[in-house]
């Protein structure tokens, strides 16, 4: 039973007198324990998948399972406790709260699920410390290196203990030295075994993932699973394949 | 926890725009202050007005009026008799529901006077010992008339201490206590003998000026001396309380009545005739007793009348009710407009975090709780507003009292105090409703891509 399931989504969007299809009939399946990427050139409709799998959107047509559950109609306050426990996100821009310091950012997941102080600080410190910024959890943001923001943002992602982890070209900005550090922290998550749904548009970063998958104009354009690739479990393109290599 | 956290964020909000903030709340603030010292100012003079109400005699006195005879009796006009000792016999006799019947027969252009010194007093009267409860007198120093007096119409006196003070010398002038008991003074040029002297009265304003004025030497000498004469503050209640000279009703009669009149015959009426009832409940019935009583005595010519302190009840609440109606239309265009400031302020604020919103609601905040947070906010800001009126209406109140000293003490209720910072919570509550919606409604990929 696959941890996210996707069958025929679409997102239309209508500007003007256009129609715009963000996502066009998508039918997709994530197990738990993955590590997939999710490429596209820029306009592809990767961001929009990513936010109708996070639950902070809906999709125009089509059904969501996640988790053995529907989410497609789902009111917000089920979508938001979803958000809370089930998903955590890691974004291009870091999303830390600026007025907040990076403790209380690690923290504000779970003031939402309304856990005790005491276990909040003792969680947070936890997640920091796993990232390594445990000395820095009195500073704010805005005292930080880019790199050392979006460890607090994956602090905070993970600090719920979500199933899913996404991440939106989470080193769109940073330099190439820090994206790394950042990758081989997804790839260590990956092993520990957290599914992790990574968006980019860079193929060299596509290539970590042992899975892929390519949206063009708002479709699936190629499925592929290294693992798998040996088995034909997927419909890949055999011109994708020496890309695995 | 949660809400302590949301309060927390809020008050760090204000923190970070302290500017913008304290303008927002000025609405708020003005809004408490006027409210806080309106209600004080207001409430001061009503102690000030029930204050000098029961230093006239208290509620339950009701005074028996001289009145033309009506003009279905004109024809009877001579035949009037006026308001005499009879009346009063009459009333202790048989008007049950009346617990004190005071005779009052005054000297016109009466001048006390010792040695070189004389002065003008609020009033000489003939009294009985039933002035005592009417007037709400107490003794200080010596006695009151006993019947002695009374029978042999003995020249003694009882005055107020503003007697003594013109006569004899303020205790404040002078350093010590002056009681001039057994002293003689003269009333319109007959002799008498003060055996009494009543206490001091005084507002609560005065007694705690006079207080502060024992501590601050320099301004001992002044006080009651300021007090003289008719002009200002001066003329009140407790001046005239206290500018009292009382002597035996029958010593009125024999020494001032008897010997004047016109074509002989000496002008037994009283000045007044005061009554007190048993219950004020009882007040209607009371005087119907009353009127019955009199209107034997006066063989059906009915040329008197009741005047109740109900009347003065009425003018003071009316005046009260007005002052206070005014306050609160100010204090109320404050808040209202306090509430319309925050209301923008707190638009302009979720417009500046959309962004902030967004990434809570990506991290599972909910709807309800972005609704409360931004709720909360709100309220923090009027209640602080509300707290920084509180502490400007004692400002207020000061400046207010200095810029018009005659007023009585304003007083600061609690209650009114707790009501307006309730008001306040309750406008910042409104003002913050459509924002919290709004934020509240916000989709999270919007307030997400929003830069
Ligand atoms: N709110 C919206 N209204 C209209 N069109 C939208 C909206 N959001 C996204 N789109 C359109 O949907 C398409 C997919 O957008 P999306 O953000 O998913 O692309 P993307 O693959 O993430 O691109 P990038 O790599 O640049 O981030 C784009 O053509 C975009 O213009
Ligand atoms: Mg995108």
């Amino acid at each position: 039973m696959p941890l996210v399931e996707l069958r025929n989504v679409s997102k239309i969007y209508h500007l003007g007198g256009e129609t715009i299809r963000a996502l066009d009939d998508v039918s997709l399946d994530i197990d738990g324990g993955e590590f997939v990427s999710v490429i596209g050139p820029s306009g592809s409709g990767k961001s929009t998948l990513m936010h109708i799998l996070g639950c902070l959107d809906s999709p125009t047509h089509g059904t969501i399972k996640l988790d053995e559950r529907m989410i497609h109609d789902a009111s917000p306050r089920e979508l938001a406790f979803i958000r809370n426990r089930k998903i955590g996100f890691v974004f291009q821009f870091f999303n830390l709260l600026p007025k907040l310091t990076v403790l209380q950012n690690v923290e504000l997941p779970m003031v939402y699920a309304g856990v005790s102080g005491r276990e909040r600080r003792e969680r947070s410190m936890r997640m920091l410390q796993m990232v390594d910024l445990d000395n820095r959890s009195k500073h704010r943001p805005s005292q930080l290196s880019g790199g050392q923001q979006q460890r607090v943002a994956i602090a905070r992602a993970l600090v719920n203990n979500p199933k899913i982890l996404f991440a939106d070209e989470p080193t769109g900005n940073l330099d190439s030295h820090t994206g790394e550090a950042i990758l081989e922290l997804f790839r260590e998550l990956s092993t520990q075994g957290r599914t992790i749904i990574l968006v980019t548009h860079d193929p060299e970063i596509a290539a970590v993932t042992p899975r892929r998958i390519e949206i063009r104009d708002g479709k699936v354009a190629n499925n592929l699973d290294a693992r798998l690739a040996g088995l034909d479990r997927q419909a890949g393109s055999a011109a994708a394949a020496p890309a695995l290599g | 926890m949660i809400l302590i956290n949301t309060i927390l964020i809020g008050l760090k909000e204000i923190w970070t725009h302290k500017f913008r903030s304290i303008l927002t709340m000025l609405g708020i603030i003005l809004g408490v202050a006027s409210l806080v010292a309106m209600a004080a100012i207001v409430k001061g003079m009503e102690n000030g007005m029930k204050e000098a109400l029961i230093a006239m005699g208290g509620l339950d006195k009701v005074l028996i009026e001289q009145q033309k005879v009506p003009v279905h009796q004109n024809h009877l006009r001579d035949m009037a008799p006026g308001r005499t000792i009879r009346d009063v016999y009459a009333l202790k006799e048989s008007a049950p529901l009346l617990k004190v019947v005071s005779p009052e027969m005054a000297l016109e252009r009466a001048l006390v006077a010792r040695g070189p010194k004389a002065y003008r007093p609020s009033e000489v009267v003939g009294v009985w010992k039933a002035v005592l409860d009417m007037n709400l007198y107490e003794l200080q120093h010596g006695r009151f008339f006993n019947e002695l007096d009374e029978e042999s119409a003995n020249n003694v006196c009882v005055i107020g201490t503003g007697v003594r003070d013109e006569l004899f010398g303020s205790p404040q002038e002078a350093g010590r206590d002056i009681v001039p008991l057994g002293q003689e003074i003269r009333i319109n040029d007959q002799p008498f003998t003060i055996v009494g002297m009543f206490k001091h009265y005084e507002s609560e304003m005065d007694r705690k000026k006079r207080e502060e004025g024992l501590k601050d030497p320099s301004q001992q000498a002044v006080g009651p001396v300021r007090q003289r004469g008719w002009g200002g503050r001066g003329w009140n209640a407790f001046w005239r309380k206290n500018n009292m000279v009382y002597i035996p009703l029958n010593t009125m009669w024999v020494r001032f009545r008897a010997a004047t009149g016109t074509n002989n015959v000496p002008d037994q009426t009283l000045t007044d005739i005061d009554v007190k009832v048993a219950s004020l409940e009882m007040l209607e019935p009371a005087l119907q007793q009353a009127r019955n009583v009199l209107m034997v005595t006066h063989q059906g010519i009915e040329d008197f009348n009741f005047r109740t302190q109900e009347n003065q009840i009425e003018d003071i609440n009316k005046r009260i009710q007005n002052a206070r109606l005014s306050g609160g239309i100010i204090a109320g265009l404050s808040l209202l407009v306090g509430g319309i400031g925050i209301m923008n302020i707190m638009l302009a604020s979720i417009n500046e975090r959309i962004r902030e919103i967004g990434i809570c609601k990506a991290i599972g905040a909910t709807g309800v709780s972005i609704f409360l947070q931004i709720l909360i906010e709100s309220v923090v800001i009027s209640i602080l507003g509300a707290l920084l009126g509180l502490a400007a209406s004692k400002g207020l109140v000061v400046l207010l009292s200095e810029l018009s000293p005659t007023q009585n003490t304003p007083v600061i209720q609690t209650q009114v105090m707790l009501v307006a910072v309730g008001f306040s919570a309750a406008v910042g509550i409104v003002a913050g409703l459509f924002p919290a919606v709004k934020a509240a409604r916000l989709n999270p990929i919007a307030a997400l891509r929003y830069e």
